[in-house]
């Protein structure tokens, strides 16, 4: 979103959601989101849509709008950490699915910012919940590692939602990278290493990429596309799970000093963490998965971030494999519970602080963006939420939310079901003339 | 001497106790004598448990009462007394649980543990017998592995006692449900429920009408799935009507259909339907032909459309199991609001909630809590005392066993969990949960986290989860 040209639109009468105001929010119970615990009596300052100040003893300027949050909790938006928000609909209806392309030539060319639907349903649903900013992912299909090019974007009720177009390349390693490559984990590590070179070798002779013909194994639009991240000028999240899995990735980053590795899932990473610490690798990882769903997660454990945490690495929360499509909001619950481990003797949790920054500036870290995301400290998007008591306990709301200093609305799709059928009854007309 | 007794009853039961079916069963002539109805009977027994007072606590008894400082008395297995100036026997352990919460056990209606495991291989996906539209003759309980890793999440994070393991929802007719107990046993009979009714697992809208119509038979719509469905109960009322005859006036026994048997179960009102069903018109399309064939929808489940309808479930005695927040991933998802629950509450309908989900059932105390605060903030106040009858006595009654459990009253199973504080609150954690008064969790106490076979000697093994 950008906040002069929506200024500018409104100035001259275009339908526009409310403008990017100079706001102060004073009086409140302040999450900075970097970790550190809640200040109270807190203000935070956004000017043209970003934050210039947050803390305990912050001056209010003349002539911004004031919002007295009366001792209430705000906080930076949740920045949610691995998503397919926007980019699928109805996962059932797969005219709507637009999250991976088993008929494609392509793969890592694959860009999903096409794709996002800022009316898509679930942005609304969980902008209503705090949730300001999503990492998009794609899926990746049968032939290929690679699934494509991953977004941010942000949930705010206008049709601009890509934050950052092709800010990462996804990668699906493990059990789904190998099944992908053609049915082992040596397929998989031998189409990466292959891919690697070739891209290497594409980007010493573009032009010698245009006679190879249909057998290539690389496209001239994914290797294209690939360039950045064997420049390590784009990340690279690879999708793992194991262990052993995770070690062969951090060996491969020895081998290629220059990729820009982030781990997403990393079930197992709390064996191998000091490993992963001293790699300078970020992981995304689910928080409360603790089944051995799979034989490449026999040792899942909900202190898994706590531990690889205490070991040094940065850790924030991703949806790996729980309703990617819809279900952001559910990251604050999530957080919450890794705060409740704390109290179970031998388990790993988070504190309060650092439980919040899971979902807010360690994932906007992790994807190189802690600068622009996921906290109030100056400079940082206006994404700011005021809620109605503690954002991670259960049934707490948000009752406005910025996006880049806009207010947003505060319906959704469901909500409007809700007031339609609070009182489940016919009336002197149909349910469809009560809107 | 009262009490010595059931203690000595206690023990030689146990060891007594037969680990397979009797080869004895009785015979016709009698009405439901023709053919054994428990054949695999539950080999379940109570584990040994210390007689225990729990004090100090706010409980939620599961019924809609609250008592702020109050105590909980169980002993041989059964809830002794719950009150407030409760006396203490020289015999009993006393545990202070000062600030802290006391509820009955957790029911999940609606599990595909055992069934659908962790790991989640081929080789042990059991859950759905999808080789026909209506497979009313195959039972879940013989696809359980009492191994799933599942069942200890279950017990020690979300304080679950009783779950319902259902067949999955690719048939009309999905097959007959199995009540268990949540304890670890090296039989599926070993953990189940002793007495439960069966239930039978139906299914509406588009999971049948998928698999079918892509096998190109039908059911390949809604209207084909209704079609099987009525076709179906048709030839359960003359299945029921030969067996009714033989059984009340002798003669030529009839042949035996295993599919047919727990249909004729439905029409007799011994096996509850429990119908997987989204829609409000579809629910109530069911419903008419409930009565079509006279028989009950117990309760539907998934219900993500229960709210448009509130009012003629109720008018039908229908409960409706339903999540907190689930939408979107399909079609017949689309219509979620987070106040499902809350709009069945407000109109008095029968409700609860339910996981369907290994991960889900693990903090099905947190979808309540959620449900509930979303009532609240749209208008209408639920006190937790209430809303924790969607985690206790309305499943249990759904699962016909509302006598047994589902409570803390007097005399009934002593399935107690005790939470490290407010179990509406995401920090609060089970600290103790009790099944038949044993204590099977304790999160002091490192031995008392169970491992199942699968987990010994992998990576992992025996970690606090």
């Amino acid at each position: 979103m950008k906040a002069l040209l929506l200024s500018a639109a409104a100035a001259i009468g275009l339908a526009a959601p409310a403008c990017a105001q100079d706001i102060a929010i004073t009086n409140a119970k302040l999450v900075v989101g970097d970790g550190s615990a809640p200040v109270e009596g807190g203000t935070v300052v956004v000017r043209g849509g970003r934050v210039v100040a947050a803390g305990a003893g912050v001056a209010v300027p003349a002539g911004v709008r004031v919002i007295d949050a009366g001792g209430r909790w705000v906080s930076p938006g949740i920045f949610a950490g691995f998503t397919r928000m926007g980019i699928v609909e109805v996962d059932g209806v797969e005219a709507t699915n637009d999250t991976s392309a088993a008929n494609s030539p392509f793969d890592a060319a694959l860009d999903v910012a096409p794709a996002v639907n800022p009316k898509s349903t679930p942005l609304a649903v969980n902008r209503l919940e705090g949730v300001t900013r999503a990492v998009v992912a794609p899926d990746n299909s049968s032939g290929s590692i690679f699934a494509g090019q991953g977004a941010v974007i942000d949930t705010g009720a206008d049709m601009d939602a890509v934050t950052k177009p092709r800010a990462f390349q996804f990668m699906e390693y493990g059990e789904a990278g190998a099944r992908a490559a053609g049915g082992s984990r040596s397929a998989a590590y031998a189409l990466l290493k292959n891919t690697l070179f070739e891209v290497r070798d594409y980007v010493r002779n573009p032009a010698g990429f245009n006679d190879r013909g249909k057998e290539a194994l690389l496209t001239r639009a994914d290797a294209e596309a690939l360039v950045p991240v064997v420049q390590g000028r784009t990340l690279l999240l690879a999708h793992v799970e194991r262990a052993s899995d995770i070690l062969v990735l951090l060996q491969l980053k020895r081998e290629m000093p220059g990729l820009k590795l982030v781990l997403v899932g990393a079930t197992e990473g709390w064996t191998v963490a000091r490993e992963i610490a001293a790699a300078g690798v970020p992981v995304i990882a689910s928080a409360v998965a603790d089944l051995p769903s799979s034989f490449e997660q026999l040792a899942a454990t909900q202190s898994n971030i706590g531990r690889m945490k205490t070991a040094g690495v940065l850790v924030g929360i991703g949806t790996i494999n729980q309703d990617e499509a819809r279900q952001a909001r559910w990251e604050k619950q999530y957080a919450g519970n890794l705060v409740a481990l704390g109290r179970i003797p031998g388990a790993s949790g988070l504190s309060w602080g650092e439980a919040f920054a899971a979902i807010s500036s360690r994932t906007a870290e992790a994807l190189g963006m802690g600068d622009e995301f996921g906290s109030l400290r100056s400079g940082r998007r206006g994404d700011v939420v005021i809620w109605d008591g503690d954002p991670l306990e259960l049934g707490s709301s948000a009752t406005q939310v910025f996006i880049d200093g806009v207010e947003q609305p505060m319906t959704s799709r469901q909500t409007r079901l809700r007031d339609r059928y609070w009182n489940p009854r016919e009336g002197a007309l149909p349910k469809a003339y009560q809107h | 001497m009262g009490a010595s007794l059931v203690a000595l009853a206690g023990c030689t039961t146990a060891q007594t106790r037969p680990e397979t079916a009797s080869a004895d069963q009785s015979r016709a002539p009698g009405r439901g004598k023709g053919y054994s109805h428990d054949p695999y009977p539950s080999t379940y027994h109570a584990y040994p448990g210390a007689a225990t007072l729990v004090t100090n606590v706010t409980v939620l008894d599961g019924e809609g009462g609250r008592i702020e400082g109050g105590s909980v008395l169980f002993r041989d297995g059964k809830i002794v007394a719950v009150g407030q100036n409760l006396s203490r026997d020289a015999d009993v352990t006393v545990i202070d649980g000062q600030g802290k919460y006391v509820t009955p056990g957790v029911i999940d209606i609606h599990s595909h543990l055992g069934d659908y495991p962790s790991p989640g291989v081929p080789a042990l996906s059991d859950g759905n017998e999808a080789t026909g539209p209506v497979t009313a003759d195959v039972w879940a309980e013989h696809s359980v592995w009492p191994q799933d890793p599942g069942f200890s999440r279950a017990l020690t994070n979300g304080g679950v006692t009783t779950l319902q393991i259902l067949p999955g929802s690719a048939n009309l007719f999905g097959g007959r449900s199995v009540v268990l107990k949540n304890v670890y046993a090296r039989t599926m009979q070993g953990m189940k429920f002793p007495g439960a009714p069966y239930g039978l697992k139906m299914a509406c809208g588009e999971n049948p009408k998928r698999v079918y119509g892509s096998k190109g038979r039908q059911p390949s719509t809604r209207m084909g799935n209704i079609a099987v469905d009525r076709q179906t109960w048709a030839k359960a009322a003359e299945y029921k009507r030969r067996w009714d005859r033989y059984e009340d006036k002798g003669g030529e026994m009839p042949g035996r259909d295993i599919a047919m048997d727990t249909l004729r179960g439905v029409l007799d009102g011994e096996i509850l339907i429990q119908n997987h069903c989204y829609r409000a018109d579809e629910m109530a399309n069911v419903l008419d032909m409930a009565k079509e064939f006279g028989y009950k929808v117990t309760a539907f489940h998934h219900a993500v459309e229960a709210y448009k309808i509130a009012d003629l479930l109720k008018e039908n005695d229908t409960c409706a199991a339903v999540w907190a927040d689930w939408y979107g991933f399909k079609m017949e998802a689309y219509d979620a609001v987070n106040e499902n629950l809350a709009i069945l509450e407000k109109q008095g309908t029968c409700a609860m909630i339910h996981s369907d989900d290994e991960n889900g059932i693990q903090r099905l105390n947190q979808e309540v809590a959620k449900a509930r605060m979303s009532g609240i903030k749209a208008g209408y106040g639920i006190s937790e005392a209430q809303a924790w009858r969607w985690l206790a006595i309305n499943p249990a009654k759904a699962l016909g066993i509302a006598d047994r459990t589902g409570s803390l009253k007097p005399g009934k199973m002593a399935d107690v969990v005790l939470w490290n504080g407010n179990p509406f609150s995401v920090y609060t954690r089970p600290q103790m949960v009790w099944v038949d008064g044993a204590l099977l969790y304790d999160a002091n106490n490192p031995k008392l986290r169970p491992v199942s076979d699968f987990e010994l000697g992998q990576p992992g093994e025996g970690d606090v989860k």
